[in-house]
C-alpha cells in the first residue's frame, strides 16, 4: 500500500560527509556495478559509446562551487541518493502500491513488477532520487543495498550499502539513524548535520554533514610537539657531539 | 517540466469530452435516438481518446489495471476510479435517451458531476506537487474546470453560457500566469537549501554529475521553449478565449461555431504547453539549471 507506515523505530540511512568527499565518484560506479546485477531489472544505458550517452543511476556526484561573502570559493563535491524520506512524498503518488516505505527500517523500495512507468513519483520527489530506465519503463531508486545489508552469505564488513563500502575516503557511513547513540547518529549530532530541502517537509533520514573550511590554517598541528628544535641543555654522548659540532668552524649555537 | 504530448493530448481533449459529458449529463442538451447516439459519440471520443493517449506515455501500460488500487492516498489513482465510474454512469444515461428516448434525470447529474470529478482530479495531480511551486495553487483546479465545462459548453453549442465561461476562463489564466510567475521564488526553496550550503555563500553548480544529459534532465528541466512564453500566451488568450467568444457574438453559423471550436481546442492546447513547459521542479536546482 502507498500509504505511510506509522513511523518506524529503526531508520536506516546514510550520513555524508562533504568536508571529506574527494569527488572520485567511486560511489557511483560501485553502486552501478551492484545494482545493475543485482536487486530488480539492470540499470540500462542508452548510447554507452555513441554521441549522446545517457543512463540510470541510483546515485550521482554533483560538484558545487561556493563562494563567501569575503574570502575564497570552496569546491564541494556532493553525493546525491534516495534520502529515504520518513514523509515520502513519492509513496503516497503512486497509483499502483507499487511505492513502498518498509515499516521495519523505513526503506523505501519500488516493487518493480507493479509499477507502470507513470513517473509520478520522480515528479513528487524534490531530489532527482529516481530515475526511469529506459529500457526497462519502471522507476529505479536507491534500495540502501538491502540485498547487502542483510544479506547472510556476504561477510559482516560487506553487509553494508556498496557505496559506503566502496568510498575511499570515508565521506560515507550507514546506519541507523533512529538510535540516538549509534555511531552515524553521534557523528550527525557532533558535526552538525543537516537536511536538504528542509521547506519541503519531507523529512529525510540521510544526512549530510557540513564541509570545514579549507582555506584557514588551524590553531592546532597535531606534529608541532615532535618538530620542536633539540633541548639545548642536552646530556651524554648526544649533548657533548651538539657542543663539539658548534665549536667547530661553521658550526651554529 | 518536459511538456509530453500524450499528456498535453489528454488534458486538452479528455477535458473536452467530459466538460461536454457534464453538460449533457445535467441536461442542457437533451437529445434523443440517432441524435443522442452522434453527442455521446463525440463526447465519450474525446474523453476516452485522451484517456487512451495519456497511456501512451507509460513504461509498461499493460499493468494500468493495477493504478485502480491505491485511491486512498494517490490522485492519480483516484482520477482512473472517477473515470470509470464517471463513463459506466454516463453509458446508461446515454444508452437510457438513445434506446429509450428517455431521461433517467438523477443519473444523468450523477454521471454528470462524476465526469467534473475525473477533470478534478486530473487536476489535483499537479496541483498536489510541493516540487512544482507554479502548479500548487487553487487556479489549477478552477482552470481544469472552467476549461473543461467552458468548452464543453462551446461544443454542445450554449452559446451564451460558453461566452461567460470563456471570458471567466481567460480571465483567471492571466491571474494564474501573473501570480505563478513568483511562486517558485515565495516557496523558498534554493540551491542553498537544495544543497544545504547557503550558509557558507552563494552555490553555483561547477560540474554536473555526468558530461551527458540524464532522465531528471530530460524530464524536470525544459528552458528551450520558455524564451517565447510571452508570445505564446498571448496566442494563447487570442485563440482559446477571444476568437471563439467573438465567433459567437455573430448570427449563429456552423461554420463559425466549427471555427469556434477549433480555434479554442488550438488555444487550449497551446496553453497546455506552456502549463508544462513553464512549470520549473525544484530538482533543477542541483542542475543549476530552472
Amino acid at each position: 500500500m502507498t500509504q505511510l507506515p506509522p513511523p518506524s523505530t529503526k531508520k536506516l540511512g546514510l550520513v555524508i560527509d562533504l568536508d571529506t568527499c574527494v569527488g572520485c565518484h567511486a560511489c557511483v560506479v560501485s553502486c552501478k556495478g551492484w545494482n545493475t546485477e543485482n536487486y530488480g531489472a539492470p540499470l540500462s544505458d542508452q548510447q554507452a559509446y555513441g554521441a549522446n550517452p545517457s543512463g540510470t543511476f541510483l546515485n550521482r556526484v554533483h560538484s558545487y562551487e561556493v563562494q563567501p561573502a569575503q574570502g575564497e570559493a570552496q569546491l564541494i563535491h556532493f553525493p546525491k541518493s534516495c534520502l529515504h524520506c520518513e514523509v515520502a512524498p513519492c509513496v503516497t503518488v503512486c497509483p499502483t502500491g507499487a511505492s513502498y516505505k518498509r515499516a521495519e527500517d523505513g526503506i523505501v523500495l519500488v516493487n518493480e513488477s507493479d509499477c507502470i512507468g507513470c513517473g509520478l513519483c520522480a515528479w513528487a520527489c524534490p531530489y532527482g532520487a529516481r530515475e526511469l530506465d529506459a529500457e526497462e519503463g519502471v522507476m529505479k531508486k536507491c534500495t540502501l543495498c538491502v540485498d547487502r545489508i542483510y544479506n547472510e552469505n556476504l561477510p559482516q564488513e560487506d553487509r553494508q550499502p556498496a557505496c559506503v563500502r566502496t568510498c575511499p575516503a570515508g565521506a560515507r557511513h550507514f546506519g541507523d539513524l533512529g538510535d540516538a547513540e549509534s555511531s552515524v547518529s553521534i557523528l550527525v549530532a557532533e558535526r552538525g548535520g543537516f537536511d536538504l530541502m528542509p521547506e519541503q517537509g519531507t523529512k529525510p533520514v540521510n544526512k549530510y554533514l557540513p564541509p570545514r573550511p579549507k582555506d584557514e590554517m588551524p590553531e592546532f598541528d597535531v606534529l608541532a610537539p615532535y618538530l620542536e628544535p633539540v633541548a639545548s641543555d642536552g646530556k651524554g654522548f648526544v649533548g657533548w657531539l651538539d657542543k663539539a659540532l658548534s665549536s667547530l668552524p661553521g658550526g651554529t649555537e | 517540466m518536459h511538456p509530453a504530448s500524450s499528456v498535453i493530448i489528454f488534458n486538452t481533449f479528455s477535458g473536452l469530452g467530459f466538460g461536454l459529458l457534464f453538460w449533457l449529463g445535467l441536461g442542457a442538451v437533451v437529445p434523443t435516438g440517432m441524435g443522442a447516439f452522434i453527442w455521446f459519440a463525440i463526447a465519450y471520443l474525446l474523453a476516452v481518446g485522451g484517456l487512451i493517449a495519456s497511456t501512451f506515455h507509460l513504461g509498461h501500460p499493460e499493468r494500468a489495471i493495477k493504478a485502480f488500487s491505491q485511491w486512498k492516498t494517490s490522485w492519480l489513482s483516484r482520477e482512473g476510479v472517477c473515470a470509470v465510474f464517471a463513463l459506466v454512469v454516463m453509458a446508461i444515461y446515454g444508452a437510457g435517451l438513445v434506446f429509450a428516448g428517455t431521461r433517467l434525470g438523477f443519473i444523468g447529474v450523477i454521471g454528470g458531476l462524476a465526469s467534473l470529478g475525473v477533470v478534478f482530479t486530473t487536476a489535483m495531480i499537479y496541483t498536489q506537487m510541493q516540487t512544482v511551486p507554479r502548479w500548487r495553487h487553487w487556479t489549477t483546479p478552477a482552470m481544469y474546470l472552467l476549461l473543461s465545462i467552458s468548452g464543453g459548453a462551446l461544443l454542445s453549442g450554449q452559446i451564451r453560457t460558453a461566452a461567460v465561461l470563456l471570458i471567466l476562463a481567460g480571465v483567471v489564466q492571466i491571474y494564474a500566469w501573473g501570480t505563478g510567475d513568483t511562486r517558485f521564488e515565495a516557496a523558498g526553496t534554493t540551491m542553498g537549501t537544495a544543497t544545504g550550503l547557503g550558509h557558507i555563500g552563494k552555490v553555483r553548480a561547477f560540474e554536473p554529475p555526468h558530461t551527458g544529459t540524464n532522465y531528471l534532465m530530460r524530464e524536470f528541466i525544459h528552458q528551450v521553449g520558455r524564451k517565447h512564453a510571452d508570445q505564446l500566451r498571448i496566442i494563447t488568450i487570442g485563440l482559446a478565449f477571444i476568437l471563439p467568444v467573438i465567433l459567437l457574438l455573430f448570427p449563429f453559423s456552423h461554420i463559425f461555431a466549427i471555427l469556434a471550436v477549433l480555434s479554442h481546442i488550438a488555444g487550449v492546447l497551446t496553453l497546455r504547453w506552456l502549463f508544462f513547459a513553464q512549470a520549473e521542479h525544484v530538482v533543477g536546482l542541483y542542475y543549476g539549471k530552472r
